[in-house]
């Protein structure tokens, strides 16, 4: 791409990620996985792009859900088991 | 070089993330019960050699996935399955449509609010092991790829296809189970 091709929105798109892209790179985003520069150029689609925004929105929010909802509560038990077998296998490397 | 003393204090506040990743991954609580225990028992024994300052959440995933792999899959000895491959955004087309939104953020977030805790559950411990970690990992936990390339001793590009294929796995299921328990309807695509 050349500085020229930055300057206006190819095809008709804002910046130079159209929206193909735009849904290409949207795990890598969520993920924190881009470079600084690809994220700020992606950035400058989505200040422009509704649809991509909701998409986004929408992947976000669902990841949320997902990691709300997976979760499961620590038994008391085995707290105490984790602890108990620790306390003998320390007992037994001290003896 | 690591002092077993603080091994208690700083191992024992990432049960719970462990304890979830083993009820995904066993799928039982007897089961992740046991595959947490043992994982708190080896990480003690080798906590000498965990090098302070790295990532301690990493290093017992790291335990807890060789675990799971040499003791559990091991009872199995079939091949593990594959994903079906599903289009980019299979749940927003499907809850939203392939027009984008005409609902609004709040009827969109109303939409992914319907699928419970069983749902997700269930949803995530359908995929087959390798993918299931991998997503998990990310989706639940947030280490970075070249985290979970280090806890899974895989490169960073599986990682990243497993991810890709995971997650559109997830959604596919998600979906399936939405429509199963009419928490969601059948959009005309």
């Amino acid at each position: 791409m050349t500085e020229e091709g930055r300057t206006g929105p190819p095809s008709g798109e804002w910046g130079v990620v159209d929206c193909e892209e735009s849904i290409h790179s949207l795990y890598h985003y969520l993920d924190g996985e881009l470079t600084e520069e690809r994220r700020r150029e992606l950035q400058t689609h989505l200040d422009h792009c509704g649809p991509c925004v909701a998409k986004y929105e929408f992947e976000t929010e669902l990841r949320r859900v997902i990691a709300d909802r997976c979760k499961d509560h620590v038994p008391d038990e085995l707290r105490r088991r984790v602890a108990n077998a620790i306390d003998h296998e320390r007992l037994k490397s001290q003896s | 070089m690591a002092d077993r003393e603080r091994f208690v204090d700083d191992a024992m506040e990432h049960m719970p993330s462990l304890y979830t990743a083993a009820m995904r991954m066993t799928r039982n609580s007897s089961d992740a019960e046991d595959l947490v225990q043992e994982t708190y028992l080896k990480a003690f024994r080798a906590y000498d050699g965990f090098e302070e300052g790295t990532n301690l959440k990493a290093w017992l995933y790291r335990i807890l996935t060789n675990t799971f792999i040499n003791t559990y899959r091991a009872k199995k000895r079939r091949p593990e399955a594959d994903v079906e491959d599903v289009e980019d955004l299979y749940l927003y087309h499907r809850l939203v449509g392939y027009g984008g939104s005409n609902l609004g953020r709040s009827a969109e977030d109303e939409v992914l609010s319907r699928f419970t805790d069983e749902a997700v559950k269930t949803a995530i411990e359908s995929l087959p092991e390798s993918f299931r970690m991998t997503v998990l990992l990310a989706d639940v936990e947030g280490f970075s790829y070249k985290e979970i390339a280090g806890i899974m001793d895989v490169p960073v590009g599986t990682v990243m296809s497993r991810l890709h294929r995971g997650r559109g796995a997830l959604q596919k299921a998600l979906h399936d189970f939405g429509l199963e328990r009419g928490l969601v309807e059948a959009k005309p695509l």
